[in-house]
This record gives C-alpha cells, sequence and structure tokens, in this order.
C-alpha cells in the first residue's frame, strides 16, 4: 500500500502554509527521520520528517506552493516493491485559493507562539455588512488593507522613530522577532538598546518596566499572553496605577502593557482568559482592546504618548485578520472613545476586541431577516464611553452585549447597570449579556466550542430584546 | 503590611534561640568601624545631626500615632539610622533611592522637608502626597526619591527599573535599592538580580537586614541567613556592613558607588542593623527579649557612636551637643505642629490625580 505523506501541522492552531522547497525527489530512497521538504509560514521555515521508509513516488504539490492546507496529500511514499504506475490519478490539488488570511507556524510548547488561528477555524471571517466610516478618519482617505499584526507593528515603529525615550520589552521580542512576530524587524531598526529580550520573568519584568516609566521613559512591555501577565499582576495595579495617586500627582508610570489576551485555540483553561472586566475595574489604568487593525494602529500610537499606564489587550485570532488601515502619516485615535461600527435603529449591540468577530457575523444574518442593528464597537474599556452606548439606547431601546470573558462580572455586565441606572426609562426589554460559559477553558475541540459564545447566541438574544 | 501578630513558636524550627547573633563570617568583606576611615569633625557632626532628625522625628511620630493623628500603618526607623544617613553622605546629586514602606529615615536622609513627611503621616493636604499616599507611599522626583512602596520586595524591581533608566540615558547616577531581610525572600527580587547582572545595571541593593522580618526571625525564615551572597548564582559581589555604625556605611556606599558607576554592574550591601521599635506600632514585639533590645542599644546604638567620639575627639562640648539637639527638637515639633494643624485634603481631591 503506498504512503500517503500528508502536509503537517506544525503549531495546535495551523491550517495552511507554504510547501517552499523539497529536499527529496521522485525516486529518492527515504528513511525515517529524513528531512523532504521545508515548510514555510510569514514567520517561520520548519523541516518537514519522514515518518515511514521507502521510495518517493510522486511529489503532489509543487514546491512554492503557498496556502497548502494542513493534511493535504502532499507526495506519496512506495514500500518496497511497490510501483509508482499503482498511484491512482485522482491525487488532489492543493487548495489555494485562500486568500491574504495566512497562518503561521512554529513550535506548539506553551511558553512559544501557539499562532493564530485562521480566520476560518473559530471565529467567522468577517461578513459583509455596510460599516460606518470612523469620524476621527477624514473622509476621501487612501485605505490599506493590513493585518492587526502589521498594524500594531507599524504602531510601534513609528513611535520608537518619533521618540527615544519609548523602548521594547519583553520575552522573544528582538531576536526570535516577536513570540508572534508583532515586533518583526524591530530588533533590525532600532537595535537591541530599545528592543530587549527578557528572561522569562514577568513579575520581575513587569517591575522593571514600570520603575524605568516611574523615571521618565516609555516602556512597552510585551507579555507574551495576558494569562502569564497574573505574576506580574501586582506591578501592573499596585505600582503602576497607582503610583500617580499615592504621589500627589508628582510622578506616574508612562508605560504600556501589550500582548494576546482571552482565548486562541485549543491552548487550555491556564492560556486562554480574558483579562478584559479584570483590569477594566482597576482606577489609575487605561483599558484598550481594539478589533480592528486601524483600531489597533491608532490606539497603539495612543497608548504608546499617553502619559498614564494603558494595558493594550490584543488577541491571537485577530492577529492574522486583515482590515482597512488609513494611509496617514501620523494616525492616532482618542483613547476612551467608542466607534459605531454600524449604523441601525432597532437595536443596540455592544462588543469589543474578538467578541466583534462574533457580533458582525450576527449582525449580518440579522439584516438578512430585516432586523436593523446598531453596532457599537467600544475600543476602549477604561474610560468606558458609555454616553455612546446610552444614546444608542434611547434610539433603539434594547441592548445585548458580546464578549468572550467570563459572564460573571463581566464588562457587559457592568454595561447593563449602567444603562439601567442612566436609561431606564428608555428600555423596552431586559438587556442580554452574551459571554464566555461559566468554566475554565476545556482543551476538547467540541468542549472548547461550547465554552464561547456563539454567532447563534448572539441572534437569539438579539431576537429576544425585540420579542421576535 | 498586615498588622503584626504575637510570634509563635510553633514553627519548625525553635524560635527560641535568637536571630543570627553571631552573623557568619564566610562574607568575602565586611565593613566595620574598625577597617573603615574615621569621620572628620564635620563629617561626624553632619551624620549626628542627620541621625538625630531621623530618630527625634520617628518619636515624635510615635506619639502622633499614640494621640491618633496618624493612622493605619506607622513603621518607625529608629535604631537603623546610621544605614540611610551613611548611603546618603556618599551619594551624589541624581543617585536615586528606593525603599519599602518603613520610609520615613529615607526621605529625611534624601532631604525632604520634615513637615511634607509628618503632615503626609497626619493625612493633611500638606502631606508630600496631599494627605493621599500616607506613611508608607511618598515620593519626590526632586530629591531623586521614588518611594515609599506597601509590597514587599515590589520596589526591587522597581529600583531596577530606575538603574535600567540610567543606562538607558548613559548617565552615571546609580539606584539605590533598599529592602530588608523579609523582603530578601520574595521571588521577584531574584528575578531583579538577574536582570541587574544580566545587563549589568548600575543598582546598590541594600538588604537592611534588621533581624526580624515582622515577628519572624532571619533564622525561621531563610536558609541563608547571610544575605551578602544571595547574589552570588547571578555573579553579584556582596559584601557584610556593620549597619550601626555610621562610617562602616559610607565606606562601603562609597566602594558599592564607584563598583556601579565604572560599570560592573550591581553590588549587595547587606547592612546588620536593628530595629528597636516593632514592626509597627500595634506590634507588642514579643518575639525577643527586652534584653536584647537593651543589649543593642546600649552598646551598638548608631546615634550614641557619635556623640561619643565626637565628645572624644573635644569637637563639641555636652553644651554643644545639647545646643544641636534642642535645634532638632524645635524642627521636630514644628512639623508636627503643621502635620497637626494643616487641613485635611480638600473633598475634591478625592477625584484628582488619577489619571494624566
Amino acid at each position: 500500500m503506498p504512503i500517503d505523506i500528508l502536509m503537517p501541522a506544525l503549531s495546535p492552531t495551523m491550517e495552511e502554509g507554504t510547501l517552499s522547497k523539497w529536499l527529496k525527489n521522485e525516486g529518492d530512497t527515504v528513511k525515517s527521520g529524513d528531512v523532504i521538504a521545508e515548510i514555510e509560514t510569514d514567520k517561520a521555515t520548519m523541516e518537514v520528517e519522514a515518518v515511514d521508509e521507502g521510495v518517493i513516488g510522486k511529489l503532489l504539490i509543487a514546491a512554492g506552493t503557498e496556502n497548502v492546507k494542513v493534511n493535504t496529500k502532499i507526495a506519496i511514499l512506495l514500500e518496497e516493491g511497490e510501483s509508482a504506475d499503482s498511484i491512482s490519478a485522482d491525487a488532489p490539488k492543493a487548495d489555494a485559493d485562500t486568500p491574504a488570511a495566512t497562518s503561521d507556524a512554529s513550535g506548539g510548547k506553551a511558553r512559544e507562539a501557539s499562532e493564530e488561528t485562521p480566520v476560518s477555524a473559530k471565529v467567522p471571517a468577517q461578513p459583509k455588512i455596510e460599516v460606518a466610516a470612523d469620524p476621527d478618519i477624514p473622509e476621501g482617505t487612501e485605505m490599506v488593507m493590513t493585518t492587526v499584526r502589521e498594524a500594531l507593528r507599524d504602531a510601534m515603529a513609528e513611535e520608537m522613530r518619533r521618540d527615544g525615550d519609548v523602548f521594547v520589552m519583553g520575552e522573544e521580542v528582538a531576536e526570535y522577532q516577536g513570540a508572534y512576530k508583532i515586533t518583526q524587524g524591530l530588533l533590525q531598526e532600532f537595535g537591541d538598546k530599545r528592543v530587549i529580550d527578557t528572561p522569562i520573568t514577568e513579575h520581575g519584568f513587569a517591575g522593571v518596566g514600570v520603575g524605568a516609566a516611574m523615571a521618565g521613559l516609555k516602556p512597552i512591555v510585551e507579555f507574551m499572553t495576558f494569562n502569564f501577565a497574573m505574576q506580574a499582576i501586582d506591578q501592573i495595579i499596585n505600582s503602576a496605577a497607582k503610583t500617580l495617586y499615592m504621589s500627589g500627582g508628582q510622578m506616574g508610570a508612562p508605560i504600556v502593557f501589550r500582548g494576546p489576551n482571552g482565548a486562541a485555540a485549543r491552548v487550555g483553561a491556564q492560556h486562554s482568559q480574558d483579562y478584559a472586566s479584570w483590569y477594566s475595574q482597576i482606577p489609575g489604568l487605561k483599558v484598550v482592546m481594539p478589533y480592528t487593525a486601524a483600531d489597533a494602529k491608532g490606539l497603539l500610537k495612543a497608548a504608546i504618548r499617553d502619559p498614564n499606564p494603558v494595558v493594550f489587550l490584543e488577541n491571537e485570532i485577530l492577529y492574522g485578520q486583515s482590515f482597512e488601515v488609513p494611509k496617514l502619516d501620523d494616525f492616532v485615535l482618542p483613547i476612551g472613545k467608542a466607534r459605531i461600527h454600524r449604523k441601525g435603529k432597532d437595536v443596540t449591540v455592544v462588543s469589543f476586541g474578538i467578541g466583534m468577530s462574533y457580533a458582525t457575523k450576527a449582525v449580518a444574518e440579522l439584516e438578512k431577516e430585516g432586523i436593523d442593528v446598531e453596532l457599537i464597537d467600544l475600543r476602549t474599556l477604561r474610560p468606558m464611553d458609555l454616553p455612546t452606548v446610552i444614546e444608542s439606547v434611547k434610539k433603539t431601546g434594547r441592548l445585548v452585549t458580546v464578549e468572550e470573558g467570563y459572564p460573571q462580572n463581566s464588562v457587559g455586565t457592568e454595561i447593563a447597570t449602567r444603562v439601567m441606572q442612566q436609561a431606564f426609562d428608555y428600555l423596552d426589554a431586559p438587556i442580554l449579556t452574551i459571554a464566555g460559559k461559566d468554566v475554565p477553558m476545556p482543551y476538547a475541540a467540541n468542549l472548547e466550542k461550547l465554552a464561547l459564545p456563539t454567532v447563534d447566541e448572539v441572534i437569539q438574544a438579539v431576537k429576544t430584546v425585540c420579542y421576535k | 503590611m498586615a498588622p503584626a501578630k504575637t510570634a509563635s513558636t510553633s514553627g519548625r524550627r525553635s524560635a527560641a534561640k535568637s536571630a543570627n547573633k553571631s552573623v557568619s563570617k564566610s562574607a568575602p568583606k565586611e565593613f566595620t568601624g574598625k577597617n573603615t576611615p574615621d569621620f572628620d569633625k564635620e563629617d561626624e557632626l553632619h551624620a549626628y545631626r542627620e541621625m538625630l532628625l531621623i530618630r527625634r522625628f520617628e518619636e515624635k511620630a510615635g506619639q502622633l500615632y499614640g494621640m491618633g493623628f496618624i493612622g493605619g500603618f506607622c513603621h518607625l526607623y529608629i535604631g537603623q539610622e546610621a544605614v540611610v544617613v551613611g548611603m546618603q553622605m556618599a551619594q551624589k546629586e541624581g543617585d536615586q533611592v528606593i525603599t519599602a514602606y518603613r520610609d520615613h529615615g529615607h526621605m529625611l536622609a534624601a532631604g525632604m522637608s520634615p513637615r511634607g513627611v509628618m503632615a503626609e503621616l497626619t493625612g493633611r493636604q500638606g502631606g508630600l502626597s496631599k494627605g493621599k499616599g500616607g506613611s508608607m507611599h511618598m515620593f519626590s522626583k526632586e530629591k531623586h526619591f521614588y518611594g515609599g512602596h506597601g509590597i514587599v520586595g515590589a520596589q526591587v524591581s522597581l529600583g531596577t527599573g530606575l538603574a535600567f533608566a540610567n543606562s538607558y540615558r548613559g548617565n552615571d547616577s546609580v539606584s539605590v535599592a533598599y529592602f530588608g531581610d523579609g523582603a530578601a525572600n520574595q521571588g521577584q527580587v531574584y528575578e531583579s538580580f538577574n536582570m541587574a547582572a544580566l545587563w549589568k545595571l548600575p543598582i546598590i541593593y541594600i538588604v537592611e537586614n534588621n533581624r526580624y522580618a515582622m515577628g519572624t526571625s532571619t533564622a525561621r525564615a531563610t536558609a541563608q541567613a547571610n544575605y551578602s551572597m544571595r547574589g552570588v548564582g547571578f555573579g553579584i559581589p556582596g559584601v557584610q556592613v556593620d549597619g550601626m555604625d555610621v562610617r562602616a556605611v559610607r565606606a562601603a556606599a562609597e566602594e558599592a558607588l564607584e563598583h556601579c558607576r565604572s560599570g560592573k554592574g550591581p553590588i549587595i550591601l547587606e547592612m546588620l542593623t536593628y530595629r528597636y521599635r516593632g514592626h509597627s506600632m500595634s506590634d507588642p514585639a514579643k518575639y525577643r527579649s527586652k534584653e536584647e533590645v537593651q543589649k543593642i542599644r546600649s552598646e551598638q546604638d548608631p546615634i550614641e557612636q557619635v556623640r561619643q567620639r565626637i565628645l572624644d575627639g573635644g569637637w563639641a562640648t555636652e553644651d554643644d551637643l545639647k545646643a544641636i539637639d534642642k535645634d532638632i527638637r524645635d524642627v521636630v515639633s514644628d512639623s508636627a505642629d503643621f502635620a497637626q494643624n494643616d487641613p485635611e485634603p480638600d473633598a475634591s481631591e478625592l477625584y484628582t490625580d488619577i489619571l494624566l
């Protein structure tokens, strides 16, 4: 029986990659452990080793083919006595028609990047809904499709060019080019004085960052994920957030803590937690959680310039997604301002960060059923732009919130409380809050799906508050 | 910090024996009054004044606490005065200081105003933090004093960050980070040691070993009670210093500052010192004997040592010293009067200084 050689997944969330090079030709004999091919993503090149012994019967995917899906047959290995003639002609072709949403891969160890999930894996692709223009972007501005990853990198690079006091530190930010490649190229441009690899020492380097900020520098501290920042949360809250107050305004900490937050995919409970509501409770912090690449760029630049400590919550799954980013020399957005993502009149949906992925998809479905949703992307969780939400609720009389975090004491329950207090008379239905389930994140694929919110839950909630 | 509890003797090791009375002599180097240069008249008088100011200030703070003017936690520095005064005598303008919550002495030594410190203790608007910080949280950009921190050990990482800033800017300032024998067992201290050694940061780590972490003696809390050796695994040199002798402290400080300024990276100074009072005002200090305290007070008191040398050297008469004493009492009384009469912060201050 000929053996199929399949496109391997090089990390838990990799779905496709480029087959950059064959190191064996048809007719070559291979032993298990021989390197037969190289696979590339935009982040890493990995070698593919043969698992079985035999002779390469046929190479099914040409070197240089991009977007080869995991588990695609890429070659056929013949065992002793078999001939290439026995290979059926219907070998599948690579499915190479997927657009720019590439996935990446490197090791699968917990500490290393577990890589973003491609759009299709968990979160629906951006649906086609009419997106309202951001009033902060001048009309007629040229827009460029950019990934969230590139937008974040560009924001840091631009601010580092502008201000010599800005530097970035964290695990693997320099030579490795970032565990998730957010700091790609920064070491080459700015050198190791300003792009600093730290030991695996979250508590310590968070404190070092805050101390440097108290002395007037403007650190960007990258946490490989905010899950690891729990080791450092004392320095973020007790030192960074409170010093300005405790010093009677004499000194504060102009620092940005950034990194991926929330669930990635299949990384289990300890690597999948959304800290939005945790940090948004703390006076003295600003908390930003962008969804689009434009917001990621404009708000990260604002965060770096902000004289206060800013917790900037990114999302691994969004890193590879592309959005339009205005082509402007210096695109800075205001922190603390929500954006009306889509105007509507029937019901208000409020979300932020990855939650917007569910919300946009739901809105597109609801539009087909004649329900006109006003979708608000909070963008900043602290200070929270409640007036924008209240204005919308006054118009629609109905509200649903969407987020991935745990349901108790969530951002959604906070919004619900405040809307109830400030706009009670305008409400035509109870406010519903869609959140992750009240469980640690499970590993099993089916359970993980169940633990996260779904588009259908959002749709049902919207219909419920509309009494439909 | 949690309030003091009465020490229990039921730990893994018996607490009955007094904490490291005879400290291990295996440290690479020691600074004592015997192997360090004598002070001249000016230095002795300066040290005397500075230490006396801290002592009288702290005594007054203790009184005001008892009268209900000072609330919350109040950790007095009495007994440890030679440490900050000796360090400060060797430092130069621009060197940063950061410490934990037993911080009044550090602030006075850094030149921060006694009125400002005392009014902060009483929570008044003229306090250094406008009354919003309290005993454990005061800062002065002007005096390069970075707090005043209530979380045990947090200031060690922050101080390392101050040193990082010096290194980043390429200036020759040194960060001086104080912490106690208790904080020396916190994990982030070692995370900081590692980074400071790796990046050769200009920082002096000062372990103020006053023998008790709240009510727990060093013998009961630490596997290696020679704190000067805590940097060995990171290649950080360390020395033990007689922290009751201001001459030894200054000599050690000078060498350590030179070490940092010449680009050799961090260094640890273990100050062997003693706190006369309880951990905080609510601590009756039942974990040690009165005799132990009395013996150190009578044999090693840092201020008495200087006073004796001044008299022996004929640099001042008893009357001269009385005059100094009176000056200092006046300064302290003035600060206490101010702190009792200054108004509380305006209610509008509740919502200021949260964000810039």
